[in-house]
């Protein structure tokens, strides 16, 4: 039997040469391959050592990385000249947790564990199963019970008291796990064939779609209160998390639409002819497939969406940005906002990236 | 056994609806019922908490006089103008950041999307890295980034020059510019004019093209209408083209073009941002082209020029211009993050006319409006551009 070797259908006379150094090889090849590309190289080269440089004396060498607390006066001498990083461990509790009381600050923590390692399990291919919405429900309410207390003994920790990466989380995840059903709604809304569904579906994706998030978080903070009944008072939070859910419901109908229009007419009168009822058909048959094309997308959607929470400090929610915004409100440490936002922008940027990674393999695995 | 097969459809009590159309009819009825009964839920809590907090509805506070002070506009205001005219402002404030926006974030992110895919290594894993950061952190947190550096920048005393007439401070970005009054506006709008000329006689010669085939070059044409004949109508009326230097003077700039830190940290954190999402499109766009297409083109001798303006580029533009339509509409969008910093564009003046007045509702729809408008704008525009390159088939 022959052995199939990976080598491509290529005479092998038409190749280069393998002489040589191969790390001199690669270099030529990528970085020197013309006069002009070799003097691209260099100018980047040196615009890099610039940059690299530069950041390592102001991040690394000249930088003040602790100080005896509440004292920011070494930090003050290298201003200018170095970061200041103490700023960090002197804040880090308000920044990822707020005003949430300081000695439960536990419970917030393990609510984060308990999302990401929730995000983690939603990953595995394995786990989409219908056991996954069990384990969803399970956690929420788990989390609920640790963010509130009030029962096995918790303190009772009011929603005003809600602060930094779990009002973050909380923003993200409920809103995606109401946006995604009222997606589905939509979306099957926008393409049924009866005119009146069809036209509000339309109206509700273009109206939401058509302005900014900012002026529907005005509208849940500064509206809302006007359409309610007297006396009747909801809190701020869950009025944000309802104007989120709207935003995310519009927004993911539309990838979901696309993933509809992708499924082939055939699926669809295959599950007619077996006599299936509109919603089997389609919980059944349809968005199982339409679902399926769509999942990059569907991620590109949850990278965006996780980012705009952060816009609900328009509104002043304690979520993430907002307490590292504060905590730099402090006089001693008012210079220092630089070195806070790359700490918080670091750790939007892992779970962002930690996504789009997830996207891209997802794309690679599909693909094949 | 036979005859029952072709049974015509029994009739119905409600005559030619069918059992589907019936339930279609209710399913209709109680979905629009469901949102009528909302909105008139809504709308009665509303008046009576109106009527309860005494605010009258209706747009007559849009002639009272706003009071509020507005830094930085392109139209002239004073506190002392209307709402109304402070709303005007502040849409033009909003379409300066996004107009400017939209055409450097689209150069800039076009030049990151080639240097994506280009041979040299090291630029294109540069490249990357930009997309990859910008595209995973927050827009408002870079906002908000930009505008602490540009507050850390050293004072007007101890600007930084760049380039010579150029001033980087905390008081923003100064520019050498050229006064523009009506003489040079005369100028221009001949230049206008010229363009628009030379469009009508480049269709004329391509449709002629079109009938023997002779290719007829147009840059003649080009040079007399936009360049010529403005320079000749510049030279006839002597107009002054002079270039104002800015200069310090005590303690601000005097003379120039002057970006308010506010501005050019929204106008940064925008461009920036979007041309990550532009780059991660001209790529895929220019990708989307099959490599056989440059190999054809190649093989036919062409210019290298000519390949990609007549053969690459219309294919890619195809995968392109939709997705380009909505980074455009989130740039006009994102805009209203400059409420966060105290850049007044609309959302901001909507926000401090609703402190200010009470009026909650009509300030909101104002701003849904304005961006409502906005946005069919673009896409109308968007569509209509790309319904004109689209592949025609069949």
């Amino acid at each position: 039997m022959t052995v199939i070797t990976g080598m491509p259908d290529v005479p092998r006379a038409a190749r280069r040469p393998q002489i040589g150094n191969p790390v001199l090889r690669w270099l030529r090849a990528n970085l020197f391959s013309s006069i002009p590309n070799g003097i691209l190289t260099l100018v980047l080269l040196a615009v890099l050592a610039k940059g690299v440089i530069g950041f390592a004396q102001w991040g690394i060498a000249n930088a003040v990385l602790l100080t005896p607390a509440n004292d920011s006066a070494a930090c003050k001498a290298v201003r200018g000249l170095g970061a200041c990083w103490a700023i960090i461990p002197e804040k880090y509790r308000f920044i990822l947790f707020g005003t949430y009381p300081f000695d439960e600050q536990w419970r917030p923590a393990l609510s984060v564990v308990l999302f990401i390692a929730l995000f983690y399990l939603s990953t595995r291919r394995a786990l989409w199963r219908r056991e996954l919405g069990f384990i969803w429900i399970g956690a929420l309410a788990l989390i609920s019970v640790l963010m509130w207390g009030g029962v096995f003994g918790l303190s009772f920790v009011s929603q005003d008291r809600w602060g930094g990466l779990p009002v973050t989380l909380i923003l993200a995840t409920f809103g995606l796990a109401f946006g995604f059903p009222l997606g589905i709604l939509v979306a099957l809304g926008r393409r049924s064939k009866l005119p009146a569904i069809r036209s509000l579906s339309v109206l509700y994706v273009e109206l939401i779609r058509g302005v900014p998030l900012v002026s529907l978080l005005f509208m849940a903070s500064v509206m809302f209160p006007l359409f309610m009944p007297a006396g009747f008072n909801i809190d701020k939070l869950l009025r944000a998390q309802i104007a989120i859910i709207l935003f995310a419901g519009a927004y993911l109908a539309e990838v979901i639409r696309g993933g509809l229009q992708a499924v082939p007419r055939g699926q669809y009168e295959a599950a007619d002819a077996l006599g299936l009822s509109y919603w089997r058909k389609h919980r059944l048959v349809v968005l199982p497939q339409a679902i399926r094309h769509v999942i990059p997308p569907l991620v590109n959607t949850f990278i965006a969406f996780f980012k705009d929470t952060s816009l609900v400090l328009i509104i002043g929610i304690f979520d993430l940005l907002t307490t590292a915004k504060t905590a730099i409100i402090d006089p001693a440490w008012q210079q220092f906002s630089v070195e806070v936002y790359i700490f918080v922008a670091a750790i939007y940027f892992a779970f962002c990236f930690a996504m789009s990674r997830y996207s891209r393999s997802l794309e690679a695995t599909s693909r094949r | 056994m036979t005859s029952d097969v072709r049974r015509p459809p029994r009739r119905s009590f409600f005559g030619a609806l069918g059992p589907n159309e019936l339930k279609g009819l209710f399913w209709q009825v109680l979905v629009v019922g469901i949102a009528v009964a909302v909105v008139l839920f809504l709308w009665s809590n509303t008046v009576t908490n109106l009527s309860a907090r005494r605010i009258t509805t209706g747009f007559a506070f849009l002639g009272r006089e706003a009071g509020m002070p507005i830094a930085d506009s392109l139209l002239t205001y004073n506190p002392r103008d209307t709402y109304l005219w402070a709303f005007v402002v502040g849409v033009a404030n909003t379409l300066r950041v996004a107009v400017i926006g939209i055409v450097l974030a689209t150069i800039l992110g076009t030049l990151i999307g080639i240097s994506r895919l280009s041979a040299n290594w090291l630029l294109s894993r540069l490249a990357a890295v930009y997309v990859e950061v910008l595209r995973d952190i927050p827009l408002l947190l870079q906002l908000l980034f930009w505008y602490v550096l540009m507050q850390a920048l050293p004072a007007a005393r101890a600007a930084w020059r760049p380039v010579e007439g150029v001033f980087l401070s905390n008081r923003g970005l100064i520019l050498p510019a050229i006064p523009v009054g009506s003489p040079q506006l005369r100028v221009l709008g001949t230049a206008v004019l010229g363009c628009a000329a030379f469009f009508v006689i480049r269709r004329w010669l391509v449709a002629q093209q079109m009938r023997d085939g002779k290719p007829r070059p147009a840059w003649p044409f080009a040079l007399g209408l936009i360049v010529v004949l403005p320079a000749a109508v510049s030279l006839l009326f002597g107009v002054p083209w002079k270039i104002e230097w800015p200069e310090l003077r005590g303690f601000n700039f005097v003379g120039g073009l002057t970006l308010a830190p506010e501005y050019f940290a929204l106008l940064i954190a925008l461009v920036t941002y979007t041309s990550a999402f532009i780059a991660e499109i001209v790529r895929s766009g220019i990708q989307s082209v099959p490599r056989g297409q440059w190999d054809a083109a190649s093989a036919l001798g062409l210019r290298r020029s000519f390949m990609l303006r007549q053969i690459i580029l219309p294919q890619a533009l195809r995968v392109i211009v939709p997705p380009m339509t909505s980074q455009y509409l989130n740039l006009t969008k994102n805009s209203s993050l400059a409420v966060a910093i105290g850049y007044q564009d609309v959302v901001s003046i909507a926000n401090t006319t609703l402190n200010q007045t009470g009026q909650a509702i009509e300030a909101i729809s104002l701003i849904m409006a304005v961006f409502l408008t906005i946005s069919l704008g673009i896409s109308f525009f968007m569509n209509w551009y790309n319904a004109r390159i689209a592949l025609a088939e069949r």
